[in-house]
C-alpha cells in the first residue's frame, strides 16, 4: 500500500531491532557459552576468543560440553524421556480433546459459545496454579486419597504424586485448551452434508467417523498435537512439581544444571541440543495454520 | 443421529471435568478453616485475611502487575507495528526475518528463552555496562519480547480480515497514510489490540520460568514466590490467592465475551462480501 519506503522503515526497523537484540542475538550468546568452559569467575564461564584490543585474535572454544552430554547417559535419558512424555501427553490430549471439540462444533451457536468459553477460561488462568491444583488432588493427604480412605476403599494412600500419571495429568490440565481450539476450528468447517451423505449411504456412525470426520480434521489434529508437543518437551513446572526426583525431563535438567550446579556452559549446550530437536516440529507448526489462534 | 451420541457427550463431559474439578476443589479448600488440607473443619474466610497481611505476597503481586503492565504496553506498540507491516506491506527487506522472529518466541521453550536472555543481559553488562544487574527492567524486556509476538499474531489476523477498500477509499480521497492509520485502521483494529494487551498481560503475569532466569533479588514476581511456597506442598494461603486470581480472570473473560457478543451483531451487516 501507499507507505513511502522511508516511512515504512520507521514501522519495520524498531521491532526488527528489538527482536534482533533480544531474541536473535541471545542464541549466539548461548552458542558461545556452550563452547566455553566453566570457570570460577563472574560470569562463571571462560571466553572463547582471545582479544587483541577490539578484534578477536584467536579462538579457544571447544565442543567439550557437547562431548560430555554425549558421554553421560543422564542427558540422553532426559531428552528421550521428554520426547516420550510430550508425545504420549499430546496423544492423551488428543483423545480427551477430540470429543470436546466435536461436541462444540456440532452444538447450536448459543451452546457453542458457552462451551468454547469453558475451554478458553482455564487457558487464561495461570498454568502454575492449575498444576498446583493437581497437587491438592493427588498428594498423599490430598482430595483423592482422603476421599478414598474416608469411604474405606483404601487403607494406605495411593502413590499418585511423583508418577508418570501425575505428569501426564499436568500436561492435560495445562495444554488441553491448545489441543481443543485447532481441532474445533477444523471440525467447525466440516460440512454436515458429508456426514449425512455417509450415513444415508449406509455407513455406521463409527465408519463415518473413521472415513469422513477424522481424515477431514487432520489439519486440526496436526496443529493441536504440535501445540501440545512443542511446549511439553521443554516443560519445567510440571515435572518439577508433579514428577519424582528420578523423573528426567530436559527442561528440568537444564534448570538444575543452571541454578543448582551453576554449570552455565553445560546448561547452554543442553539448550542448543533442545533447539535442534525442536526445529523440525516448529517448522511444521509454521506451515500448518496452528498459530492462527 | 450421530450428532448427539451419548458416548461422545459423556467423553466431552469427562474432558470438562478434568479441566475444572481440580480448580473447584482448590476453591472449596480455600474456605476450609483447618490448616491441615486433609481435614475439613468448616467454612471460614480466615486464609483470605492472612493473605492480605502477607507482605511478601503483596509485594510480589505488585511487582508482577507492574511488569505485566509495561510488558503488555510495549508488546502492543511493537506487536501492532509488526502485525501491520506483515499484513499490509507487500514486500520489504527483512520481511522473512521479521516474520520468523515474531512467531518463534511463541513456540520457544521457556527455559531456552530465559537462559538466552540472561546470558545476553550479562554479556551486555560486561560490554556496555547496561543493564546494571537484574531487576524489573530485565524482566520487563524479557516479557515484552514474547508479548509482542502474541500481539503481532492477533493484530495480523484482524488486519487480514478487514476490508482494505476502506483504507483505499480514504487514500483516493487524498488522505495521507499516517492520518489514515490513526483515524481509520487503528479504530477498526482496536478490539484486537485490546485483546492482545489482555493476552500479553496475562501471559506476563503467569510466567514463572523466564522471570526466574532474568529477575534479580528484589524483583521476585508473584509466580516465583508462589512456586517457592508450592514446592513445599499445599498451603491454604495459596489456595486463597489462587481462588482470587481465578475469580478475577473468570469475571474478566466472561465480561469480555459478553461485550464481544453484543458488538458482533451490528458489525455483521457492514461486512459485505
Amino acid at each position: 500500500m501507499g507507505f513511502g519506503s522511508i516511512k515504512r522503515y520507521l514501522v519495520i526497523i524498531p521491532p526488527l531491532m528489538w527482536l534482533g537484540l533480544f531474541f536473535l542475538i541471545p542464541f549466539f550468546v548461548v552458542l558461545q557459552v556452550s563452547l566455553s568452559d566453566p570457570a570460577l569467575t563472574r560470569p562463571p564461564y571462560t571466553a572463547i576468543f582471545t582479544w587483541d584490543s577490539w578484534f578477536p585474535s584467536g579462538y579457544i572454544g571447544d565442543f567439550e560440553n557437547y562431548a560430555f552430554l554425549w558421554s553421560d547417559s543422564l542427558y540422553w535419558r532426559s531428552y528421550a524421556n521428554s520426547l516420550k512424555i510430550a508425545a504420549v501427553g499430546s496423544f492423551i490430549c488428543l483423545l480427551i480433546g477430540y470429543p470436546i471439540a466435536y461436541v462444540i462444533a456440532r452444538a447450536n451457536s448459543r451452546t457453542r459459545n458457552t462451551l468454547l468459553l469453558l475451554v478458553i477460561l482455564p487457558f487464561w488462568t495461570s498454568s502454575l496454579l492449575r498444576v498446583y491444583a493437581l497437587i491438592g488432588m493427588y498428594s498423599p493427604n490430598g482430595f483423592i486419597n482422603s476421599s478414598l480412605s474416608f469411604f474405606g476403599i483404601i487403607d494406605t494412600p495411593l502413590q499418585l504424586m511423583q508418577t508418570d500419571f501425575a505428569v501426564y495429568s499436568g500436561i492435560v490440565i495445562t495444554y488441553l485448551p491448545l489441543m481443543i481450539l485447532p481441532l474445533y476450528s477444523a471440525l467447525e468447517k466440516l460440512n454436515d452434508d458429508l456426514i449425512e451423505a455417509s450415513s444415508d449411504l449406509g455407513a455406521y456412525p463409527l465408519a463415518t467417523f473413521w472415513r469422513v470426520t477424522l481424515p477431514l480434521s487432520i489439519s486440526g489434529i496436526i496443529a493441536g498435537s504440535l501445540l501440545v508437543f512443542i511446549p511439553s518437551v521443554g516443560e519445567f513446572v510440571i515435572p518439577a512439581l508433579l514428577g519424582g526426583p528420578d523423573q528426567l525431563m530436559i527442561g528440568k535438567t537444564l534448570w538444575t544444571e543452571f541454578f543448582n550446579n551453576r554449570d552455565w556452559p553445560v546448561a547452554s549446550s543442553v539448550a542448543m541440543i533442545m533447539l535442534a530437536f525442536l526445529v523440525i516440529p516448529m517448522m511444521f507448526l509454521r506451515n500448518t495454520q496452528g498459530l492462527k489462534e | 443421529m450421530s450428532k448427539r451420541h451419548p458416548f461422545v457427550l459423556a467423553m466431552a463431559g469427562f474432558g470438562y471435568a478434568i479441566l475444572y474439578i481440580p480448580i473447584l476443589i482448590m476453591i472449596i479448600y480455600s474456605f476450609n478453616s483447618s490448616k491441615l488440607v486433609t481435614v475439613w473443619a468448616g467454612w471460614s474466610t480466615k486464609w483470605y485475611g492472612e493473605l492480605l497481611s502477607n507482605g511478601q505476597l503483596a509485594q510480589a503481586a505488585w511487582i508482577s502487575l507492574t511488569v505485566a503492565f509495561w510488558a503488555a504496553t510495549i508488546g502492543i506498540i511493537f506487536g501492532t507495528m509488526i502485525g501491520y507491516a506483515l499484513a499490509r506491506f507487500r514486500r520489504f527487506k527483512g520481511k522473512l526475518l521479521l516474520n520468523g522472529m515474531s512467531t518463534a518466541p511463541i513456540v520457544m521453550p521457556e527455559v531456552v528463552t530465559g537462559l538466552s536472555l540472561l546470558l545476553l543481559f550479562i554479556s551486555m553488562e560486561s560490554l556496555i555496562g547496561w543493564p546494571a544487574g537484574r531487576g524489573l527492567t530485565t524482566v520487563i524486556i524479557a516479557h515484552a519480547t514474547f508479548c509482542m509476538a502474541f500481539v503481532a499474531v492477533v493484530v495480523q489476523g484482524r488486519l487480514s480480515d478487514f476490508d482494505v477498500s476502506i483504507e483505499e477509499a480514504a487514500m483516493d480521497l487524498g488522505a495521507r497514510q499516517p492520518y489514515i492509520f490513526f483515524t481509520i485502521t487503528l479504530p477498526i483494529i482496536m478490539p484486537a489490540i485490546i485483546a492482545g494487551w489482555l493476552l500479553a498481560f496475562t501471559l506476563s503475569f503467569d510466567d514463572l520460568v523466564i522471570a526466574s532466569f532474568v529477575s534479580g533479588p528484589g524483583s521476585s514476581t508473584l509466580p516465583i514466590v508462589i512456586f517457592s511456597k508450592v514446592r513445599l506442598g499445599v498451603t491454604p494461603e495459596i489456595n486463597a490467592l489462587a481462588t482470587i486470581i481465578v475469580a478475577v480472570v473468570a469475571v474478566g473473560v466472561i465480561a469480555a465475551n459478553w461485550l464481544a457478543l453484543r458488538s458482533e451483531a451490528p458489525k455483521q451487516t457492514d461486512e459485505s462480501e
